[in-house]
């Protein structure tokens, strides 16, 4: 306890002074140094009891082959620099005769979690929750009055809770039977699979039946916090399925909204719209290329380059196609499929001869990796948070333009009455253009979007077009609002079932579901209502 | 003139029995003598690849066929025929697989596939499987049972039209999901191959490549004279009104649904013997054969041919996978853009397909299309 005083004064007093400066045990660095494996970790759990911060630099350096003797002398070389790791004192000139110091596959182990040990006192906050997030899987009973110590001393929230935990994780596997019943009622309050599973391994049974744990009481409270463990790791599954539900079905939305305007406000099949996605994809496929080739340094921001791009290029195509082809197939939808199945597969091929039949590497930018850490087992991805806000926006955006434009006005207007429309002076081919455009290049953007999250190949639009199709006809034709309902039913209705029966299954179930429910339900979730039914 | 010389007559005139007759004699004797008596470097030698081709040929003729029965008489675009025919191929293969008795890799009782998996026993499904007559009632009862079941659901709540052709491609697309598994109990991915015999002879053989030629050109005319004869009758009439205005012969006191039905199931059912008679030509089939694609194909080789005629259906068929074969072969980087073209080009420029055009020529005026799809 003494000691521990003594190195928490230390600590304190040296909390900004910079670490290497402290003076190490000359001993323990010198048994870390020259010593075999075996002392070599004896000197690694010695700093760890001893809590010294400044002994975390050292273990780094051993971890990264930074570690070197010259002589008697133990030196942390960095480039060209080197310091003295007992003294702190920095080395000029670099001696000439040095030796690398080996640290084996055991030895790192051991030092992994102890530099994480030492690290829960540095005065960075980033680091010290790394440190205890590392702890979380890999603490022994060496650290424990080290982990004591920094709950002693830490402020920040989060990072006392999961001190607390691992603290009780530790004293679980010590001997005092009131200890670890405090630490077992302690770690009810965990949200992580590791809590699971140490709590899990209490209520072993051996071969012989009898129970691995001798300790009636201590059985009972691992099972009741077993069970407040298991709680909390429903929820996070549940939110975790909840928000892979709604991430795929922003997906569906993405995919679906172009359809639901050419399809579901047009009439027209197009079954080209996947190919359209394709189409997006590459469109931000090239636009990174460009960006990386000629602005390196703006590498981050290309997707704002991307969007446009991609929605231009598709709207284009959609246009040209409209223009050339299904223009002459008005009033005819099952021509219509077959002309526009022809053209999805020429712009297969197409894209095949340009740019070869293998997938393509979309990379993120940096700012769309990593994820938010909900609960220890629920981890949200930022590219998946991306594109549902991004599906929100693009949602938003077409039902503006709907309601509020004069372009929206015309569509709406020769979607209800093509004839009437056209006597009060509406241009319906134009308008038939431009709503084709508008919807290829939504097109497009669920293109740019999915490049983000998945593969981007040839083939990659015939993948959706399934989907897209069921997701119009399920929410209803010509209606945004039953496109929405629907894309994020069928995410949540698919994830739900996944977790259930798997993948396969789940997507076979929906499919049949949507058609049983068409069966039903011809008009979808949301029929318009009035004559434009009977049209 | 008695009953069935009225019948006769009314199904073809004396030119397109000439016509059928001549086939028959290319089926059934010049083309096994020119592959069995005549000697290999023979150049009136018909090779065994090219009857096997033209075998396979003429099961996607009677897949036409089927399709052209609904799409092209009844209005009904089916983009889920794949479906049927691979349902009929898989009964086929199933049997073809118990067949192969111990002679696979793994010297067991079981089908390989089953083996690798770790199954002890063959699952429910495969009950009976190595029974021919059980393979061939499958054939027929199952492509048969799911169109009737299906379609019962889909023109009882009058769906028509593209919803109809849409979810037929979706329920082709879930069937090939399921298959994909190989919890499945239908071997995954790779579905069903290595065939050694059928009912007992060598399926490699070319004696037995040339009966299963003959009896899929039999099953081909007789396929045709069935359309034909359906589409002469009274029945046929009722389709055809029934695709032109179904509200109004629905009017006239016609339930649409059991004409509708009749010709689906029919058309399910003539799917799947096509596919029983692929199988041991090809020697494998697998879920890919039920991939929308697959499946759009169909339509497009009716297309071709000329919705609406039945002739038009086995020329569409032969000409569009006969210039497939070549050219994969050729020039395979080409072979989408020439399918594309071939669906884009025949919708807008020649709705009533290679048939229309001749006739229209030979009557040298512009044939008008009575069989617009709506």
């Amino acid at each position: 306890m003494k000691n521990a005083l003594r190195a928490l004064v230390l600590a304190l007093g040296l909390g900004c002074a910079s670490i290497a400066a402290a003076a190490l045990d000359a001993a323990l660095v010198a048994k870390l140094a020259f010593g075999d494996n075996d002392e070599k970790i004896a000197a690694i759990r010695a700093f760890v009891t001893q809590g010294e911060p400044a002994a975390a630099p050292l273990l780094d350096a051993l971890a990264n082959g930074q570690l070197q003797t010259a002589g008697e002398r133990v030196l942390i070389v960095r480039e060209e620099a080197a310091i003295d790791a007992v003294s702190g004192e920095t080395v000029t000139p670099l001696p000439e005769a040095r030796e690398d110091v080996i640290a084996n596959n055991r030895v790192r182990g051991e030092l992994a979690n102890a530099v994480a040990a030492l690290r829960l006192l540095a005065p960075d906050r980033a680091l010290r929750f790394q440190a205890v997030k590392e702890l979380e899987t890999g603490a022994s009973a060496a650290m424990l009055p080290l982990v004591r110590r920094a709950l002693e001393k830490e402020t920040d929230a989060e990072i006392r809770a999961t001190l607390a935990l691992v603290a009780a994780t530790i004293e679980v596997k010590s001997g005092d039977k009131t200890a670890r019943l405090a630490a077992i009622r302690a770690l009810a309050s965990s949200d992580s699979p590791n809590t699971r599973s140490l709590l899990g391994s209490i209520l072993l049974k051996q071969r012989d039946g009898r129970f691995v744990e001798p300790d009636a009481d201590v059985r009972r409270a691992a099972e009741d916090s077993l069970i407040a463990v298991q709680r909390h790791l429903a929820w996070g599954e549940r939110a975790g399925l909840l928000f892979a539900g709604v991430s795929l079905g922003s997906i569906l939305l993405l995919a679906a909204l172009g359809l639901a305007i050419t399809y579901g406000l047009m009439g027209v099949i197009n079954m080209a719209h996947g190919e359209l996605i394709m189409i997006g994809a590459y469109a931000t496929y090239v636009v990174q290329n460009l960006v990386r080739a000629y602005l390196p340094g703006a590498f981050d921001a290309y997707l704002l380059a991307a969007i446009p791009a991609a929605f231009i290029v598709s709207g284009l195509v959609g246009m040209a196609l409209e223009r050339s082809v299904i223009r002459h197939l008005y009033g005819r939808p099952l021509e219509t499929l077959l002309a526009t199945w022809g053209i999805s597969l020429m712009l297969i091929q197409t894209v095949r001869t340009i740019f070869g039949a293998q997938n393509v590497q979309v990379e993120n930018p940096a700012w769309m990796s990593g994820g938010i850490e909900l609960m220890a087992n629920v981890v949200l991805p930022w590219n998946r948070i991306m594109i549902i806000g991004f599906a929100a926006l693009v949602v938003i955006g077409v039902a503006l333009l709907l309601a509020r434009t004069r372009l929206g006005l015309f569509v709406r207007g020769v979607t209800q009455n093509r004839a009437m429309a056209s006597c009060v002076g509406v241009p319906t081919a134009r308008v038939d253009t431009w709503a084709f455009g508008l919807g290829s290049g939504l097109a497009g953007l669920a293109g740019c979007a999915l490049s983000q999250i998945g593969n981007v190949g040839p083939d990659l639009g015939q993948a959706y077009i399934v989907d897209s199709f069921m997701v119009v006809v399920f929410g209803g034709v010509g209606q945004l609002a039953g496109t929405l309902v629907a894309a994020l039913g069928l995410g949540v209705i698919n994830k739900l079932l996944e977790a259930w029966s798997g993948a396969v299954i789940a997507k076979i179930a929906v499919l049949v579901f949507i058609v049983l429910f068409i069966q039903k339900r011809p008009q979808g979730l949301f029929a318009l209502k009035g004559r434009a039914v009977e049209a | 003139m008695g009953p069935l010389a009225q019948t006769i007559t009314r199904l073809y005139g004396i030119r397109g029995w000439i016509g059928i007759a001549i086939a028959a004699l290319v089926l059934f004797v010049l083309v096994p003598v020119l592959n069995l008596a005549v000697p290999q470097n023979h150049p009136l030698h018909v090779s065994t690849f090219l009857v096997t081709l033209s075998g396979k040929i003429m099961c996607y003729a009677i897949v036409a066929l089927a399709m052209d029965l609904i799409w092209g008489f009844a209005g009904i675009l089916s983009l889920g025929h794949g479906l049927f025919f691979a349902l009929g191929g898989y009964a086929m293969g199933m049997y073809l697989m118990r067949q192969i008795g111990r002679q696979g890799q793994y010297q067991s009782e079981l089908p390989d596939f089953m083996v690798f998996l770790d199954w002890k026993e063959l699952p429910w499904h495969w009950w009976m499987s190595d029974q021919f007559w059980w393979a061939a009632l499958l054939v027929v009862a199952v492509p048969g049972l799911l169109a009737f079941g299906f379609g019962y659901l889909a023109f009882r709540s009058r769906i028509k039209g593209v919803y109809f052709s849409i979810i037929t491609q979706a329920l082709t697309f879930a069937a090939m999901l399921l298959f994909f598994r190989n919890e499945t109990g239908f071997g995954g991915n790779n579905g069903f191959t290595d065939f050694k015999r059928l009912l007992g002879f060598d399926v490699t053989a070319p004696q037995t490549r040339v009966v299963l030629f003959a009896v899929t050109g039999a099953t081909l005319l007789g396929v045709l004279l069935l359309g034909r004869w359906l589409v002469s009758s009274k029945f046929g009439r009722v389709l055809a009104a029934i695709r032109d205005a179904e509200t109004r012969v629905m009017f006239c006191g016609y339930n649409t649904l059991h004409y509708k039905l009749f010709i689906w199931t029919l058309s399910a059912i003539l799917c799947g013997i096509a596919g029983a008679l692929y199988v041991p030509q090809v020697g494998i089939i697998n879920p890919s054969e039920m991939s929308p694609a697959n499946s759009i194909e169909i339509a497009i080789w009716v297309a071709v041919g000329g919705r609406g005629t039945l002739v038009g259906a086995i020329a569409g068929a032969g000409i569009v996978n006969a210039a497939k074969s070549v050219f994969t072969v050729a020039f395979p980087e080409y072979w989408l853009f020439f399918l594309g073209l071939l669906f884009i080009g025949v919708t807008l420029f020649l709705p009533g397909g290679v048939v229309g055009l001749l006739r229209a020529r030979r009557r040298s005026r512009p044939v008008a299309l009575t069989e617009a799809a709506p």
